[in-house]
C-alpha cells in the first residue's frame, strides 16, 4: 500500500516537471506567451495523474472485501451453513483463517507453496499456533477451502488493483502531457479540479453523517426486535442485567439528562448573557480585549478536568454546606453538582455567541434610543436585547444541545445511578453515561442490554438534532431582519 | 434702495428681533476633538497634538426658537459632529472631547449638574438612516413617553402616540396597523415614524441629521413639508447635503468648511449675497 502511494506521488511530481517544461518549450521559452502561468501546466498534469488513480485506489480498497465476501459466502453450501450458527459467524471464521495463513507466511513459518498445499489432516490449528496465530476452533474442510479461495481472490484483487491504478496514473500523465501546449487553458482546468476536490471533501463529510445515522438505525432496529419499544420509551425503571429480564426504560435517564441540563442552563444563561452584555455594551476596548479571551479559556478546558473539579471540589462542598444541613441527602454526587459545573462549562458558549449577536445589532438603533433620552440599561433592555433575542435564543439552544450530550462531567459529578427523583441533591444519571456503561466491559452485541446503547444514542441524536435545527431556524430568521 | 429690498430689510430686522428675544440654544467657542482619550487637556494643547483630530474649530452659533436652522457644507466638514454636540450624543463615542460652552435656555448643557439623558429628552434627534426599533409602530412612538413617564395612563399614552403620529403626518397611513412592526414600513414612512418618535417626548429642539438623504424625492417632499409644520412648535436644526433643501426649509443657514464655521446668517442672505468667498464658491458648486 505504502509503496503504491509513494510511487504515485513520484509520478505526480514527474508530471509536474514534465508538464511545466513542455508548456514553456511550446512557447519557445517565453512564459509570457502562455495562456496560464507555467505552474498551472505542471499542476494540471499532476492532478490528472493523481486524482483519478487515487479515486480508483480508494474505491477499490473499499469495494474489494465486500465483493470477495459476497462471492465466498455464495460458494458455501447451504447445508453447511445450517450446521454452523450463522453465515456471519462462518465468514468471520474464514476470514480469520485466511488472515492467519497470511500472517504465518509473512512471518516465514510457512512458505508460499506450503500454504497452498495445506489440508485438514495437517492440524492447521496447531501449526498456526506455533507461528503465533491463535484460531478459535479446529478447521473444517469447507472452511479451509473457502479460506484458500479467499486468499487467492484477495491476492488476485490486489495485483489487479495495482495494475489498474498505475495504468490509470500513467494514462492520465500521458494524456495531460500530450495535451499540454501554450494555448491550453491550464488555469481554468486546475480551477475545475480544485472545485471537484473541495466538493468531494464536503460530500464525504455529509456522507459520514448519513453513515453514522444509518448504522445507528440498523442496530436500533435490532434492539427493538428484542425489546418492545413501548417498554423502552415509557419504562420507568432502568435495571439492566446481563442474565436477562432487564428493564430498560428510557424515562429515568431522560429525566436525569433534562434535569441536569436545565440546572446547567440556569447557571450558564444568566451569567453568560450578562457577561456578554457587559462585554458588548459597557466594557471599554481594553477591558474587553483582556476579559473576553479569559472567559473563552473556559471553553478550552477538557470536560474531564471539569469532572474532576465537580468530584473533588463542588460535590463535597454542596454536600457539606447545603445538602446535609438541609437534610436533603448526603451524596456528593448529585444533579446539582453536575449541573453547576456543566453550567460553568457552558458560560463561554452563551457569552461568546451572544456577544457577537449583540454586537451585530446596528449602532443606529442604540443611537435612536439614546437620542430619545434613554439610559444605557434602558437601551439594552428595551432595544438591544429584543433585537438580538432570536440570536440569543439560538445561542442558548446550541448550549442546551451541548449540555444534553455531555458525559464526563455527569459521570464524575452526578454518578451513574438511574433514578427518577425531584431532589437535586440526589445522584442521578444521564443517557450518555448509560451508553458508555452499556458498551464498556465484556459486551455481547446480540443482547438487548448492549444494543440498547444504540437506541439511546439515536434518541439523543434526534433530540439534539431537533434542537440544532430549531436553533438554526431561529438564527436564520434573525439574519433576515438586518441584512 | 428698491421697494423690495426695503421690505426684505424690514423682515430681516423683525427676524433678528425674534432671534434675540427667543434665543433657544447658544454655542460659544466650541471645539471638538476625536481620538483624544480621557483626561482634561486644554483645547490649545489638544489642537497642537497631531495625533488628535480637530473636528470643530471655535464655532459660535445661536439657534432661535421656532426657527429652522440648517447646517450645510461638504462631507467631513464637521456639521454632523456639531449637531451631536447640541444633545451630547458625542458622549457615547470613545475618545471624543469637547470644549467651549453650549447653553439651552441659558443653562450650560455640559455642566456636571446636567444629566445628558434628561437633556436628550429635551433635544430630540432624527438620524440620517431611518432607524425604527424592531417593535410595533405604537411601541416605537410610545418608547420615549414610557421611559420618561410622560403618560398618566394607557389612554393618555394612546393620545400622545396619536398626536405625535398626526404631527409627523403619518397617522392616516398607519392608524389601522399600529401593531404592525415599524421595520415593515417604507423608507419614507419609517423616517416620519422616527420623527413622530422624537416628537412624542415633546422636545424643545429637534435635531435632524440629513433626514432625507436615504429617501426618494416624494418622501423628501413630505418630510420637508413636515419640517415646516414642526417649526410652529419647536426649533429645528437640520444638517443637509442638499443646498436646495436648506434654501427651501430653513430660515437660518450655517456654512461649515473644514471644521470652521465660515458663515452664519439668514438663509436668503447666504444664498443670494454671501459675504465669504468660500460660501459663494460652495453654493455655486465650485468647491465641495
Amino acid at each position: 500500500m505504502l509503496w503504491i502511494l509513494i510511487t504515485l506521488l513520484a509520478l505526480g511530481a514527474l508530471g509536474f516537471v514534465l508538464g511545466r517544461q513542455r508548456a514553456v518549450a511550446s512557447a519557445g521559452g517565453d512564459a509570457r506567451i502562455l495562456h496560464s502561468l507555467p505552474v498551472y501546466y505542471g499542476t494540471n498534469v499532476t492532478l490528472l495523474t493523481l486524482v483519478p488513480a487515487l479515486l480508483v485506489l480508494g474505491v477499490w480498497l473499499m469495494a474489494q472485501p465486500i465483493v470477495i465476501d459476497r462471492v465466498i459466502s455464495a460458494q458455501l453450501p447451504d447445508s453447511y451453513v445450517a450446521e454452523a450458527a450463522s453465515r456471519d459467524l462462518l465468514m468471520t471464521e474464514i476470514r480469520r483463517l485466511a488472515d492467519g495463513i497470511d500472517t504465518a507466511v509473512e512471518r516465514g513459518a510457512f512458505n508460499g507453496r506450503h500454504a497452498l498445499d495445506l489440508s485438514v489432516g495437517d492440524d492447521i490449528r496447531q501449526q498456526l499456533a506455533d507461528a503465533g496465530v491463535a484460531l478459535g476452533a479446529d478447521v473444517s474442510p469447507e472452511v479451509l477451502q473457502a479460506a484458500q479461495s479467499f486468499r487467492e481472490m484477495s491476492g488476485a484483487g490486489r495485483t489487479w488493483m495495482t495494475v489498474a491504478v498505475f495504468a490509470l496514473a500513467v494514462a492520465g500523465l500521458a494524456y495531460a502531457y500530450l495535451r499540454t501546449n501554450k494555448d491550453l487553458r491550464a488555469r481554468n482546468r486546475v480551477e475545475y479540479m480544485i472545485l471537484g476536490v473541495l466538493m468531494l471533501a464536503s460530500t464525504l463529510a455529509i456522507l459520514t453523517t448519513v453513515g453514522i445515522v444509518l448504522s445507528m438505525l440498523w442496530d436500533t432496529r435490532n434492539f427493538f426486535q428484542l425489546y418492545p419499544w413501548q417498554d423502552f420509551f415509557f419504562g420507568l425503571e432502568w435495571r439492566p442485567s446481563f442474565e436477562g429480564n432487564s428493564e430498560l426504560g428510557l424515562i429515568p435517564l431522560l429525566w436525569g439528562t433534562l434535569y441536569i441540563s436545565f440546572i446547567a442552563l440556569l447557571v450558564a444563561v444568566p451569567i453568560g448573557l450578562f457577561a456578554a452584555i457587559f462585554m458588548a455594551e459597557y466594557a471599554t476596548k481594553r477591558v474587553r480585549s483582556v476579559a473576553k479571551p479569559l472567559i473563552e479559556v473556559l471553553a478550552g478546558i477538557p470536560t474531564i478536568v471539569y469532572g474532576l473539579f465537580a468530584l473533588i471540589t463542588v460535590g463535597p462542598m454542596l454536600r457539606d454546606y447545603f445538602a446535609a444541613p438541609l437534610g436533603l441527602g448526603n451524596s456528593s454526587s448529585s444533579v446539582m453538582t453536575a449541573g453547576i459545573v456543566m453550567g460553568i462549562m457552558l458560560i463561554p458558549f452563551v457569552s461568546s455567541l451572544s456577544d457577537d449577536i449583540i454586537n451585530a445589532v446596528p449602532q443606529s438603533l442604540r443611537d435612536g434610543s439614546y437620542g430619545l433620552g434613554a439610559t444605557q440599561s434602558e437601551t439594552v433592555k428595551q432595544v438591544v436585547l429584543p433585537a438580538a433575542l432570536p440570536g440569543i435564543v439560538g445561542a442558548v439552544l446550541l448550549a442546551a444541545s451541548r449540555a444534553i450530550g455531555e458525559t464526563m462531567i455527569v459521570v464524575l459529578g452526578a454518578g451513574a445511578a438511574a433514578r427518577l427523583d425531584l431532589n437535586p441533591f440526589e445522584a442521578m444519571t444521564t443517557v450518555t453515561v448509560k451508553i458508555v456503561g452499556q458498551l464498556t466491559g465484556d459486551t455481547d452485541f446480540s443482547s438487548p442490554e448492549a444494543l440498547v446503547a444504540f437506541a439511546l444514542g439515536l434518541t439523543l441524536f434526534v433530540i439534539t438534532l431537533g434542537l440544532n435545527i430549531f436553533a438554526l431556524y431561529i438564527v436564520r430568521k434573525y439574519r433576515e431582519q438586518y441584512e | 434702495m428698491s421697494m423690495e429690498d426695503a421690505i426684505m430689510n424690514d423682515m430681516t430686522q423683525i427676524d433678528q428681533g425674534v432671534a434675540v428675544d427667543e434665543l433657544k440654544m447658544q454655542a460659544r467657542n466650541v471645539d471638538v476633538f476625536y481620538g483624544a482619550g480621557g483626561g482634561t487637556r486644554s483645547a490649545e494643547d489638544m489642537a497642537a497634538d497631531k495625533a488628535i483630530t480637530h473636528a470643530i474649530k471655535h464655532v459660535d452659533v445661536d439657534i432661535a426658537d421656532k426657527t429652522v436652522t440648517s447646517f450645510i457644507g461638504p462631507s467631513g466638514c464637521g456639521k454632523s459632529t456639531f449637531l451631536r454636540v447640541l444633545n451630547r450624543m458625542n458622549d457615547t463615542i470613545d475618545g471624543c472631547r469637547m470644549t467651549g460652552d453650549v447653553t439651552l435656555e441659558g443653562e450650560n448643557i455640559y455642566d456636571s449638574k446636567v444629566d445628558p439623558v434628561q437633556l436628550r429628552a429635551k433635544v430630540g434627534m432624527v438620524f440620517q438612516k431611518p432607524n425604527p426599533f424592531p417593535k410595533s409602530i405604537f411601541d416605537n412612538v410610545a418608547y420615549g413617553p414610557r421611559i420618561h413617564g410622560l403618560a398618566r395612563n394607557k389612554a393618555d399614552l394612546a393620545e400622545i402616540v396619536e398626536k405625535s403620529l398626526r404631527r409627523a403626518a403619518i397617522w392616516d397611513e398607519v392608524k389601522d396597523r399600529l401593531d404592525a412592526p415599524g421595520t415593515g414600513l417604507s423608507g419614507g414612512q419609517q423616517q416620519r415614524l422616527c420623527i413622530a418618535r422624537a416628537v412624542a417626548t415633546s422636545p424643545e429642539v429637534l435635531l435632524m441629521d440629513e433626514p432625507c438623504s436615504a429617501l426618494d424625492p416624494i418622501a423628501t417632499a413630505q418630510v420637508e413639508e413636515l419640517i415646516d409644520d414642526l417649526r410652529s412648535r419647536f426649533s429645528v436644526v437640520i444638517v443637509t447635503h442638499s443646498m436646495q433643501q436648506a434654501a427651501r426649509v430653513s430660515q437660518k443657514t450655517a456654512f461649515f468648511h473644514l471644521g470652521e464655521l465660515v458663515e452664519f446668517d439668514d438663509t436668503d442672505k447666504i444664498f443670494t449675497n454671501p459675504s465669504d468667498p468660500r460660501t459663494e464658491s460652495y453654493i455655486t458648486g465650485r468647491i465641495g
